[in-house]
């Protein structure tokens, strides 16, 4: 067998792992982003319950392993009547634990805005949410994208592990080829270059040019 | 589902145990990620450019794909080549490889830190280049480095239950199959859990302090 008849008879399961994949990827950015927004800004408040809840989470979420949570979640909350889709768990798992470690990038970058930006704004008399949306957030973000960028490539690579509660990703399907045809280097070899692809080619660039756009409309550039 | 404390007892040695074996899992992943580490640093800085094209691409591969799929990449493929690896070496390998690419960046900007001078002196009274690394360089960044290095400890550490898939005999690994004979997961994970959570927050907190020892004893603030 040639690596090219490897190829067009076990193609397709690729391409369905692979958007399995993009799919979990695309699902636990968005859960990540936005309780990385959430919980950094509650890291920020003034208010002791607010600021307590999120620590909890944040020391919570990158204190124990992401394949600990993802089997507790998958094994235990069943006993107590809540189960859930594989699919459903496997990228609330992995979202939960990118956005604790996004929660940080959030609070870090919103306390390095300089602080005249914050007593210029309160000159002008905005109300704090304005504050924030207008003049805060916009510069935080500039300020953290590239480690954002690092994140992201971590949440590609964190998918990988839904395969282990038998969610069909591109981690599955090479699992399951492999015990079927025993071809490793080409089933774990081929898996392998399509998420450096994945990461290379896609999100690396996309991340980059995010960074120059939200440079350029902050005149940074 | 009730927690059942009379089995928490009974599972909880041989779970302890378990740990035993999680802590060298990490602990030699990371001895050998810290030497592999220099390697791939210093191989980046040599003249020839080949092989620092082909490092650099090694690392980023490394640092961009799931370290689940090499674990099982570097268990199945020796066999195909009369290479039969234990999950032991084989994951050790896996994640001291992983670990590697990414402390070598630590390395890396160590040894980008000492400045040009030190270089242009160590030409100037005709070190050779091992000796220019080894008695003027590398003393120099190994401790710059060493400041950034811990959280990939607790980052090993934190990764190890992805041994648990090519049967180690980690915590994570001895969780399963306790849940698997006695249909509860419950416990065990619960356990796993726990004594991830103290134990990263214990070295997290060690680590901190460590670090903010050396960089005092740097004079780096």
């Amino acid at each position: 067998m040639t690596y090219i008849s490897f190829l067009s008879d076990y193609g397709g399961r690729f391409v369905d792992g692979m958007l399995v994949t993009a799919l979990q990827f695309l699902c636990s950015l968005a859960l990540a982003t936005v309780l990385a927004l959430v919980f950094g800004l509650m890291l920020l408040s003034s208010n002791a319950a607010v600021k307590g809840a999120a620590v909890v989470y944040v020391e919570f979420f990158r204190g124990t392993s992401l394949l600990v949570q993802l089997f507790w979640l998958f094994f235990v909350l069943p006993l107590f009547g809540i189960t859930l889709e594989p699919f459903f768990t496997g990228f609330l798992a992995v979202g939960l634990n990118i956005g604790a470690y996004g929660a940080q990038l959030v609070q870090g970058a919103i306390k390095s805005v300089p602080r005249g930006q914050w007593e210029a704004a309160y000159a002008l008399s905005m109300s704090p949410a304005k504050r924030m949306r207008r003049i805060i957030i916009p510069q935080a973000l500039v300020i953290m994208l590239p480690a954002w960028g690092n994140l992201v490539i971590e949440l590609l690579k964190s998918t990988a592990l839904v395969a282990l509660i038998a969610v069909p990703d591109l981690m599955f399907e090479a699992k399951q080829l492999n015990s079927s045809t025993y071809l490793s280097t080409w089933t774990f070899g081929t898996a392998l270059v399509i998420y450096y692809i994945f990461a290379r080619f896609l999100v690396t660039p996309t991340m980059r040019s995010l960074e120059h756009v939200m440079a350029r409309r902050m005149g940074r550039s | 589902m009730h927690w059942d404390w009379q089995f928490t007892a009974e599972i909880l040695p041989r779970l302890l145990w378990a740990t035993l074996n999680t802590l060298m899992a990490a602990g030699l992943g990371y001895a050998i990620a810290a030497v592999l580490g220099l390697v791939f640093a210093i191989a980046q800085r040599t003249p020839f450019r080949p092989l620092t094209v082909t490092v650099r691409e090694l690392v980023e591969f490394l640092r961009s794909t799931p370290l689940v799929l090499q674990i099982f990449f570097v268990y199945y493929v020796g066999p195909e080549y009369g290479v039969s690896l234990s999950p032991w070496v084989a994951g050790m390998i896996a994640i001291g490889l992983h670990y590697a690419a990414y402390l070598s960046e630590v390395y890396r900007g160590g040894i980008e830190s000492v400045p040009k001078g030190q270089w242009e002196a160590c030409t100037a009274i005709n070190l050779t280049t091992a000796q220019t690394y080894r008695r003027i360089i590398l003393p120099q960044a190994l401790p710059l480095s060493v400041a950034g290095m811990g959280n990939y400890l607790i980052s090993i550490f934190k990764d190890t239950p992805m041994l648990s898939v090519i049967g180690v005999a980690e915590l994570m690994q001895a969780a399963t199959a306790i849940g698997g004979q006695n249909y509860r997961y419950l416990e065990p994970y619960t356990i796993v859990g726990v004594v991830f959570l103290v134990i990263s927050l214990f070295s997290a907190a060690s680590i901190r302090g460590f670090e903010a020892w050396i960089r005092r004893k740097l004079g780096m603030y």
